[in-house]
């Protein structure tokens, strides 16, 4: 059974309060922020509770982002077979890599790579070319052509300053980048 | 006069009697009734498995062929239950056993079952004919194998969404080949290979064979075999289903399903290429249950196509995926429809629009049968609600769960509280409701007034005072099970008639306001109830003040005390 790890009491005292209002006072939608008070679970399920296109400007409980256990209320057993987790060693870590001036973009599995060595081998194949010797100090030396890749925060990095695992999880995408561009990132001045 | 009648005659009267409701109150009204019906009861149900000890069932009921069992709690569906809580079913077999019971038939449900409680019961009870498990769990394929080549007469193998381990033996083949006496075979939630050739010959010996239901590992081409022996099934559940419509399958496929003329109830295509569907048409119109609860690779479109052929159709089980649009194709088609079980294809508050108010106000237009409902949606409103009150005021079993657990009415941004109302006051044999959205203290005054057929409650994320709960549990006479989550509800409400939950299967509580010293002094106060604490995490060493919030709290009427298999983190106060 999954972890299941309570909010902070805090927040339960405050979602179970008990209320003083006179019976039958109009309850104002306010009120959806102090109640529902979802526990907060590793389940790997978003419970997202945005309002949609459709309802305008309609109310919806709390607005953080927050997973609740065992909402919606399915079998386990249903929800398994219907709706099975993809874990990350079923989907693999595709990411495209474009190589500028090629017409179209490609897409390769990081997760079948053990290291950049293999990775750069498998681009000079599909890209037939060649990659550098990497150097911290001046980047990809003895050839036109530099691994680059976007991470997580949209920012055009060098391939092979991070360990392996980092940069397996915070790449999204891949840029060969040739000529002058290329000697700009890290080439030798 | 009626004590007079020579037991005889309250033998031959009793055999009529087969609800245990109905022995129950029979039971009630004199010793002489009470020892007649005792030795005449053949069927027992146990709606939970620590009310009473095996040992005492027996004593009590020496002549029991049938036992149904129920274990964990409801909400151990929805992951809110640890593991090895409890339900072990093994004492139940043991003490049958050693008292020689004639068992023919064992139905249990959210039970612990060990392949070692399958062993003995596989040859502890020679005239062994059903056995049913329905969300069970701690069993292996080997257990499967015992059961399959001991039982001699087995007519009834039916397992319904258990957790097996499926340990790649041939249980399938253990039935020996003197085994003819099958009549209901369901296997559909085993993960693992079977040997096809075993269950084509199984199938083919066992005549009077009426529902299969096979798992995904059965190919659509044994499937097509398997059909052409058994034309007269009446209940057939596929998981893999032909996908290439040109191919010589798919041909043999139809052929095949045109011949069973009997079949009227159809589940499983977990697997399936929709534009195979086709091949099940001839014998939608005879169909009067159909569940594609598993099966999201059917879209809207084809689902409709499907729907349109099925006109005798009173039970559905469908994913939201089939649209308002689709459920009112149901509501013209399906003037029988009784249960409509709506499935969310998507988990999320925010996915694709699915259902809203607008199908279910359809199918109640169109479907004035219908009595049982599980309906879960991105958005309701009470005009909604209330419309389907009026048109529908049969409802036994109405669920409803919206997706955002605290949504209000869509249009007016109200609470729902009106809509369940009229809901409550309209069908007046409801038994059993599920409510969602957002909801003050108001909905459970209504319920509290009108749902006097109420047994079943369930509550989440809804009302604002301790008066909520004191409505229902003032209001609701007939009430036997009450579950709520992360609700307002604290001691007040919870001590407030300690005696009703005497009258009351089961009580559960979680993330409410209930304190440790509020459970306590319940349990004091009334010891024919285990008020049982689940306790996860480290926060439970030593006394727990009396102040503080009660994660989950599960009572229970018990005659037998608090039960000895409770594990660690669970507190019998």
């Amino acid at each position: 059974m999954e972890g299941v790890m309570s909010h902070e009491s805090d927040l339960n005292l405050k979602a179970t309060e008990l209320r003083l209002g006179l019976p039958g006072t109009e309850e104002s939608t306010a009120k959806n922020n102090k109640r529902a008070s979802p526990e907060l679970v590793d389940d790997g399920e978003l419970f997202k509770l945005e309002s949609d296109a459709k309802a305008g400007d309609r109310e919806t409980a709390p607005a953080s982002k927050a997973q609740i256990v065992g909402w919606p209320p399915v079998r386990s057993y249903w929800k398994n077979n219907v709706h099975p987790k993809k874990t990350e060693a079923e989907t693999g870590n595709y990411v495209k890599v474009s190589m500028d001036g090629a017409p179209y973009l490609r897409k390769i599995d990081l997760k079948i790579y053990m290291g950049y060595s293999e990775l750069f081998k498998a681009l000079e194949n599909m890209f037939k070319l060649t990659i550098g010797e990497y150097s911290e100090r001046e980047g990809y030396k003895g050839s036109d052509y530099a691994p680059a890749y976007e991470d997580k925060d949209g920012d055009l990095m060098l391939v092979g300053d991070v360990p392996w695992e980092m940069f397996m999880s915070s790449c999204k995408r891949l840029r060969i980048m040739k000529g002058s561009e290329a000697t700009g990132l890290g080439c030798g001045a | 006069m009626i004590n007079y009648f020579p037991e005889e005659v309250l033998w031959h009267v009793f055999s009529f009697l087969t609800s245990h409701p109905d022995r129950n109150a029979a039971s009630l009204v004199c010793k002489s009734w009470y020892n007649v019906e005792r030795f005449s009861r053949g069927k027992v149900f146990i709606g939970n498995c620590y009310a009473i000890s095996p040992e005492r069932m027996i004593s009590r009921f020496p002549r029991v062929r049938s036992l149904t069992l129920k274990g964990k709690p409801h909400f151990a569906d929805f992951n809110l239950i640890p593991q090895d809580w409890g339900g072990n079913v093994y004492p139940w077999i043991v003490a049958m056993a050693k008292g020689s019971t004639n068992l023919e038939e064992l139905r249990l449900k959210r039970m612990v079952v060990s392949d070692e409680s399958l062993e003995l019961l596989a040859k502890s009870f020679p005239n062994f004919k059903s056995l049913v498990l329905v969300s069970c769990e701690g069993f292996t394929t080997d257990g499967l194998a015992a059961i399959a080549s001991n039982c001699r007469f087995l007519r009834e193998l039916d397992l319904q969404e258990n957790e097996v381990e499926d340990r790649r033996g041939q249980w399938l083949s253990c039935f020996p080949d003197s085994c003819t006496s099958l009549s209901s075979l369901n296997f559909a939630c085993l993960k693992g290979e079977v040997n096809v050739a075993a269950l084509e010959r199984l199938v083919a010996r066992c005549r009077n064979l009426r529902s299969l239901r096979l798992n995904h590992a059965v190919p659509p081409d044994a499937l097509q075999k398997i059909l052409a022996q058994a034309p007269q099934l009446v209940d057939l559940g596929a998981d893999s289903f032909v996908h290439d419509p040109e191919s010589e399958t798919y041909n043999k496929l139809k052929n095949v399903m045109q011949k069973c003329s009997s079949i009227r109830s159809l589940s499983g295509f977990l697997d399936v290429n929709a534009r195979c569907l086709p091949s099940i048409y001839p014998i939608c119109i005879n169909l009067t249950s159909l569940n594609l609860s598993y099966a999201p690779g059917i879209y809207s479109k084809e689902l409709v196509k499907l729907i349109h052929k099925c006109k005798k159709l009173q039970r559905l089980w469908i994913l939201d995926t089939i649209g308002d649009k689709g459920l009112g194709v149901v509501a013209s088609t399906c003037k029988e429809l009784q249960e409509l079980r709506v499935f969310p294809s998507d988990l999320h508050v925010v996915g694709n629009v699915a259902v809203t108010e607008e199908g279910l106000v359809a199918i109640s237009a169109g479907c004035p049968n219908l009595n049982s409902l599980l309906y879960f949606c991105q958005q309701m409103t009470n005009a909604a609600l209330i419309t389907v009150a009026k048109n529908c005021p049969n409802f036994i079993r109405f669920r409803l769960c919206t997706l955002n657990p605290t949504i209000p009415d869509a249009v007016t941004m109200q609470p729902l509280d009106e809509g369940f109302g009229a809901i409550v006051q309209s069908c007046k044999g409801l038994k059993r409701l599920s409510v969602s959205g957002l909801l003050t203290d108001q909905v459970f005054l209504y319920i509290g007034m009108y749902a006097e057929q109420l047994e079943m409650l369930s509550i989440a994320f809804a009302g604002d005072s301790d008066k909520g709960m004191l409505y229902v549990l003032n209001g609701c006479k007939k009430l036997k099970k009450l579950e709520i989550r992360d609700s307002p509800f604290g001691n007040m409400a919870l001590l407030a008639d300690t005696g009703k939950y005497e009258t009351m299967r089961s009580l559960w509580m979680s993330s409410c306001g209930v304190t440790f010293g509020g459970c306590k002094t319940l349990a004091e106060k009334m010891p024919r109830l285990n008020v049982e604490i689940i306790n996860e995490g480290d926060e439970m060493e030593g006394r727990p003040d009396d102040r503080q919030k009660v994660e989950k709290m599960y009572l229970y009427r018990t005659l037998v005390g608090p039960r000895k298999d409770a594990p660690d983190f669970v507190w019998t106060l």
